[in-house]
């Protein structure tokens, strides 16, 4: 009996998945790899965005006039699994180019995968700077502003600070690393009078927040930067505003001003922190009234970030694949260098020299209103102004 | 006797365990082809005895020479290549293997091949282990899962394991613990055939004095963690203390009228 | 001063709420032998349960009603599972019940997020324990003061029970020799049970509690359960005390730590599990065990080579997996050569697991040593790939070397926690020293050369490896090594005493099985084009655990069966599914129940059963059990 009903749920899988795949002649297909199991919180409003973004495709006529379709996959949270479902992606479903991707290593698993099968990839999410830099190649292109970018505007902040003693907390694997080193890097240029009195790296996922809150305190700093996200973030925040260490700080922090980060802060929120983020009730461009309009009246909730990322994924993968008008992989590199493309925060490029698109984000301060954190005083800063000369990219990257 | 040097010799054993001395200065010596019976009531320090013997056990003082080497103190694995057998009170068997296999492993030690990754055990000194399963009289035997074998043909496989190595010493505990009345008169009949004929000194501990006294050729018995008397059969039935000590058990004069009895 | 202090006493908070499910999974463990891996999860559930009811209940009553109820709701649960599913399988054998809780654990981080939706959520502060206190300049939150009182009075009450009532000595006497209970006439059903439940009700009450410094999500279990074990085995299976030692030992060792070594936090608590196991086997507190009265299962069907007809049928077996690239894909191929990867993983720790009886919690560590080993010979050597095949594995070879020679001292539980603190210690650093291993960004570019390029070809080589490899294993089975490693597991007294030197013959044979992992990983640095910490992490450990579970640990060839079954459903599901783990958990849960021997340890006692006809095999265990 059991048995039976697993396998009748096996079969009602295997239909669903058959359904999914129409006939190849009359459509382009999209494969689309995510953390849907693993990071469910920021992949349900990243899916919810990208399939906005086939519906109004579609609805516009599609690619050329043949349907588009997304192949959607799970990666499970593991760059292996990542890689096997490129490749059933390429090899089985034939799709016309890859996109998508959250964490760092899976994104730079799927670059090294499209690299080596000579694939198109839009990387979707990822934040290191390796994507486009280090490890970039010429099948990579990036949507999200990256690691160094989003330090940069927060430097700009930050150097405007009285400051001078800074501690820093992030978490101990290669975006923290990588992220308080850009930052340090940067705000040191522009300020020498600064000096790093503290730093921790509590493990991800396993902050113990009181200690760490504890010992940043006895480093007496005047101002923090934070890397921590997450889970990691609401036990630092708790622990922080119940230990007054950031009474009287100024804090720096990364991407918590996104709605995934800062909506379940609620009453916890802390007040006047420099984030970078995404307060989608306070932009006012026609761009984004569209965008939000849209993805209100389908479904009946606010976006986060992630339904920016990913209705912008597929709009900016649809006009790569109509200005190309093939599946043909060169020239689809060849269509998305220099590609402009609108998007809810207005015309973004994606730049030829490394493939990094010129998306920007919102910096603002944080706040409380009604008992929900937001952000105020927000400016949207444009990515192509954070981003180094091109002498500088061109020493960083790998020749092609 | 031989005179040469003993084939085992023990002086002044002592092992104590927090103020308890279980083993007090125990001397003794066993020459080849002779038959030893340790015997004792409960707790009286047999079995730590034994397991000082064959390297189980410390022993907090004294000195343990098997055929003129020095054995005190070292391990069970490095006093079994001296040429010591060991039976268990409760068997140590491998129940998952064959009766035939859990003769090969030690034939397969003896002849130090343990680390022969390649060759298929199934025909390493297969003969030989047949042999010994025969004259253990189990040579039906060998194909059977030895976790289905009954007590005291566990008991007999045992014998045949510590023989395996063509040993000069077999120390026994307890080899017919319970096992039928029959079967353990064959299994010490056997277990005394096979020590003449190939001169191989036994130690053993019992309980069943129909045993002790039909098979040994002398008999230590211990009290207390002390050898309170040694010598042969007769001696030792007539000595006051062993009378006094086994008197409330009444054994000793039972086994006198039992012998040759049905059981 | 008043730092240290203050820093002390937040230790002593965090030693609380992890004693609380610690004591959990001790008490469970010493009576049971049950390894719950599902305890993270009932402490998930316990922060969700407790969650959904603060939210609705207003007031301090409200909340510590909530809080209570919350615990009480999750033991439920437990008991629920308990004599639904555990009770089924407390005589299969040793380790199954692993497999069916980790099956739960899948099932409980799905569920939640259908339930409770995948954001993060903040519950409310402890009405009355909002704020914090002063102390001489620094801040102590009171609800951490409350945490610290709380620990030795549960501390207390856990002791009154154990010692005071009929029940608590009873269970005392279970976690002693669970026999005896047994032949005292105690009713051990209900023992279980009830154990269960308080195991569970600790565990739901540790996350209840958490609620109003946490954020409940999906991934609490796996953040909390690998360090509970960890403080477990420090204390002592079994020992609430050596929980609470422990527990305040690893909190204080990470309050104090982060001020010296900020970056090592990860690997501190490893680094100390590995030295107390080593210093003292048996944990702070714990007992050395009674020598495992070792109960292999139902029955025994004693191992034998194949038949000529068999070795014909694995011949055309293999004959027949080699056609496969003439009739599929790439994507096949593909999966193919990764479950032909998974074949030679998983077989590699059958090895040690079911013929040397030494279940390893880290395996992957060789595993991905043998990848990284690859890594580093292909991208700073720049050495072809058949020289990276063969000389990468040596790495694995080499950890093997270092770690067994610590590792098999021990034996049971004991040997499986330090095996997974020597895996931890090595992923924090493949993970941590970006420098080398390029942290959790890996080593990328390891595609392979022209020769093996081809998914057909590259689908050849794994096979033929994996068919040489699985083959030499089996060769080594029932070689004398085999059988003088079988003997220490089956009986180290006896194998002592004819001679055998058990710990290097299991070194040995650790070596081995290390070395064939890393035959593995370096094969899949070159299936995936790079390397990863994942490659050597726990969830890859538990994987090839599961294979060779669920294939049948009593089996020679169950490795074999488990991790096609396996692998081949695992990469099915994720890609059709993002409930994959619901649907696996489920389907694991359905197999331990169905076959508590394995796939392949079912099917064997089939076939025995038909070919002797007469009920011979009679439970051994019962035969060993009146032999003593």
């Amino acid at each position: 009996m059991q048995r039976r009903t697993m396998l009748a749920a096996g079969l009602g899988l295997a239909v669903a998945g058959l359904m999914g795949t129409a006939r190849a002649e009359d459509v382009i297909k999209i494969g689309e790899i995510n953390s849907y199991s693993l990071l469910p919180a920021f992949t349900e409003p990243y899916r919810k965005g990208w399939q906005l973004a086939v519906e109004e495709v579609n609805a516009a006529g599609g690619i050329n006039g043949k349907k588009l379709v997304v192949v959607s996959k799970d990666d499970s949270g593991k760059p292996a699994d990542a890689q096997t479902a490129a490749n059933e992606l390429v090899s089985s479903e034939n799709v016309a180019m890859l996109a998508g991707t959250f964490l760092s290593n899976i994104g730079l698993a799927v670059s090294d995968f499209a690299n080596q099968k000579k694939v198109f990839f839009l990387a979707a999410e990822p934040l290191t700077d390796a994507i486009t830099w280090s490890k970039g190649n010429k099948y990579t292109f990036r949507l999200r502003p990256s690691n160094y970018m989003q330090a940069a505007m927060l430097v700009e902040e930050a150097a405007k600070l009285p400051a001078k003693r800074w501690a820093t907390i992030a978490p101990n694997y290669e975006y923290g690393q990588s992220a308080v080193a850009v930052f340090k890097k940067l705000l040191s240029e522009k300020r020498p009078d600064i000096q790093w009195v503290d730093e921790q790296w509590p493990p991800q996922g396993k902050i113990d927040a009181g200690p760490v809150v504890q010992a940043v305190a006895a480093a007496n700093p005047e101002a923090i930067l934070n890397v921590t996200f997450g889970a990691d973030l609401v036990k630092l925040v708790r622990e922080g505003n119940t230990r007054g260490l950031f009474k009287d700080r100024k804090v720096v922090s990364f991407l918590t001003g996104e709605p995934e980060y800062l909506d379940p802060l609620k009453e916890e929120t802390p007040e006047g922190w420099i984030v970078t983020g995404y307060p989608w009730y306070s932009i006012k461009t026609p761009e984004h009234d569209a965008f939000l309009k849209a993805y209100q009246t389908k479904y009946n909730d606010y976006p986060r970030l992630g339904s920016i990322v990913g209705y912008q994924t597929i709009k900016s993968a649809a006009a790569i694949l109509a200005k190309a008008g093939s599946t043909d992989t060169d020239k689809l590199i060849v269509a998305a260098e220099g590609l402009s493309v609108p998007s809810p925060f207005g015309e973004i490029t994606f730049r030829k020299i490394d493939h990094q698109s010129t998306l920007g984000a919102y910096v603002g301060k944080t706040a409380q209103k009604d008992g929900k954190g937001i952000m105020v005083d927000t400016v949207y800063r444009k990515g192509s102004d954070y981003l180094p000369g091109d002498e500088e990219v061109g020493k960083l990257r790998p020749k092609d | 006797m031989s005179l040469g040097v003993s084939l085992l010799a023990v002086e002044g054993l002592s092992k104590s365990y927090g103020g308890i001395h279980a083993v007090r200065s125990v001397s003794f010596m066993l020459q080849a082809g002779e038959i030893l019976a340790l015997i004792g009531p409960n707790g009286a320090g047999k079995s730590t005895c034994f397991d000082m013997l064959n390297g189980q056990n410390v022993p907090d003082s004294g000195r343990i020479t098997v055929m003129g080497e020095e054995t005190t103190g070292r391990k069970p694995r490095d006093v079994w290549r001296l040429g010591v057998g060991r039976t268990f009170q409760i068997t140590a068997t491998y129940p998952t293997m064959t009766v035939r296999e859990n003769i090969q492993v030690a034939l397969v030690s003896h002849h130090r091949r343990l680390y022969d990754l390649w060759s298929p055990m199934i025909g390493i000194e297969r003969g030989e282990a047949d042999r010994l399963l025969d004259l253990v009289g189990m040579a039906g035997y060998a194909e059977r899962p030895c976790g289905e074998l009954a007590y005291g043909d566990l008991k007999r496989l045992e014998l045949a394991i510590a023989l395996a190595n063509h040993p000069k010493l077999l120390l026994m505990d307890e080899p017919t613990a319970g096992m039928a009345p029959r079967e353990r008169v064959e299994l010490m009949r056997l277990t005394a055939k096979i020590a003449r004929e190939q001169s191989i000194g036994v130690l053993f501990t019992e309980h069943d004095m129909d045993v002790v006294f039909e098979h040994a050729d002398r008999i230590l018995v211990l009290n207390r963690g002390s050898l309170i008397a040694q010598g042969s059969p007769a001696e030792v039935r007539a000595n006051r203390e062993v009378q006094a000590i086994y008197l409330g058990e009444g054994l000793l004069y039972d086994a006198r009228h039992r012998e040759g009895a049905p059981a | 001063m008043a730092f240290y202090f203050v820093q002390f006493l937040t230790g002593l908070a965090s030693a609380a709420s992890l004693f609380l499910v610690a004591s959990g999974l001790s008490i469970i463990f010493g009576v049971t032998r049950i390894v719950n891996f599902a305890h993270g999860a009932f402490y998930m559930l316990g922060a969700y349960v407790a969650f959904s009811l603060t939210e609705r209940l207003s007031g301090a009553f409200g909340f510590w009603g909530s809080i209570v109820v919350a615990a009480v709701v999750v033991a439920a649960i437990g008991v629920f599972v308990e004599m639904v599913l555990l009770r089924r399988i407390y005589h299969a054998p040793e380790l199954f019940q692993l497999l069916a809780t980790f099956g739960l654990t899948l099932m409980v981080e799905d569920l939640v997020v259908l339930i409770w939706g995948p954001d993060d959520l903040v519950g409310r502060r402890a009405p009355g324990f909002k704020g914090a206190v002063d102390f001489f300049g620094q801040n102590i939150p009171s609800y951490d003061l409350f945490l610290i009182a709380l620990g030795p009075i549960v501390l207390g009450a856990l002791w009154l029970l154990f010692q005071r009532t009929r029940w608590g000595i009873l269970v005392r006497a279970a976690t002693q020799d669970r026999d005896m209970v047994a032949a005292l006439g105690v009713n051990q059903k209900w023992l279980f049970t009830s154990v269960f439940a308080l195991g569970v009700f600790l565990a739901a009450l540790g996350g209840a509690l958490q609620i109003p410094r946490d954020a409940v999500h999906h991934a609490m279990d796996l953040r909390i359960i690998v360090e509970v074990f960890v403080v477990v085995v420090i204390g002592g299976l079994g020992s609430i005390l050596g929980a609470f030692v422990a527990a305040v030992l690893v909190s204080e060792l990470n309050a104090f730590g982060i001020l010296v070594f900020p970056t090592i936090s990860l690997i501190l608590v490893f680094l100390v599990m590995a030295v107390v196991l080593v210093v003292r086997p048996w944990g702070l507190f714990g007992k050395k065990e009674a020598p495992a009265r070792r109960t292999p299962g139902l029955t025994v069907i004693p191992w034998r080579p194949l038949s000529s007809v068999e070795r014909l049928a694995s011949l055309a077996a293999l004959a027949f997996a080699a056609m496969l690239p003439f009739v599929s894909g790439n994507y096949a191929l593909n999966v193919g050569a990764e479950i032909a990867i998974f074949v030679i993983f998983a077989a590699s720790l059958h090895f040690l697991m079911a013929v040397g009886g030494l279940a390893s919690f880290g395996h992957a560590a060789y595993f991905g040593l043998g990848a990284y080993g690859v890594a580093f010979l292909a991208k700073i050597a720049g050495l072809p790939m058949i020289v990276c095949l063969l000389l990468g594995p040596l790495l694995g070879a080499a950890g093997a070397a270092v770690f067994g020679a610590f590792a098999v001292q021990l034996s049971g539980v004991y040997f499986a926690m330090l095996t997974l603190a020597f895996a931890q210690i090595v992923w924090s650093i493949a993970f941590q020293w970006v420098a080398v291993t390029g942290g959790d960004n890996g080593i990328l570019g390891l595609w392979p050369e022209k020769w093996a390029a081809s998914p057909s070809h590259f689908y050849w080589l794994a096979l033929g490896v994996s068919a040489v490899v699985v083959s030499a294993l089996r060769l080594i089975t029932f070689s004398p090594f085999g059988y003088a490693l079988r003997a220490m597991r089956d009986s180290p007294l006896r194998s002592e005493s004819i001679g055998i030197n058990g710990k290097r013959i299991q070194w040995t044979a650790f070596i081995i099985a290390g070395t064939t992992a890393g035959i593995g990983g370096a094969l899949f640095a070159y299936l995936k084009g790079s390397v990863f910490p994942d490659n050597m992490g726990i969830s890859l450990s538990v994987d090839a655990l599961v294979m060779v579970l669920l294939g049948g640990v009593e089996t020679v060839p169950g490795a074999i069966f488990g991790a096609i079954v396996y692998k081949a459903l695992n990469i099915w599901l994720v890609s059709q599914t993002d409930l994959s783990k619901l649907v696996l958990g489920i389907f694991i849960v359905l197999i331990v129940v169905v076959f508590p021997k394995g796939i392949v340890g079912v099917v064997e006692s089939v076939m025995h059963r038909r070919r002797t006809a007469a009920p011979k095999a009679a439970p051994l265990s019962a035969k060993m059990e009146g032999a003593q």
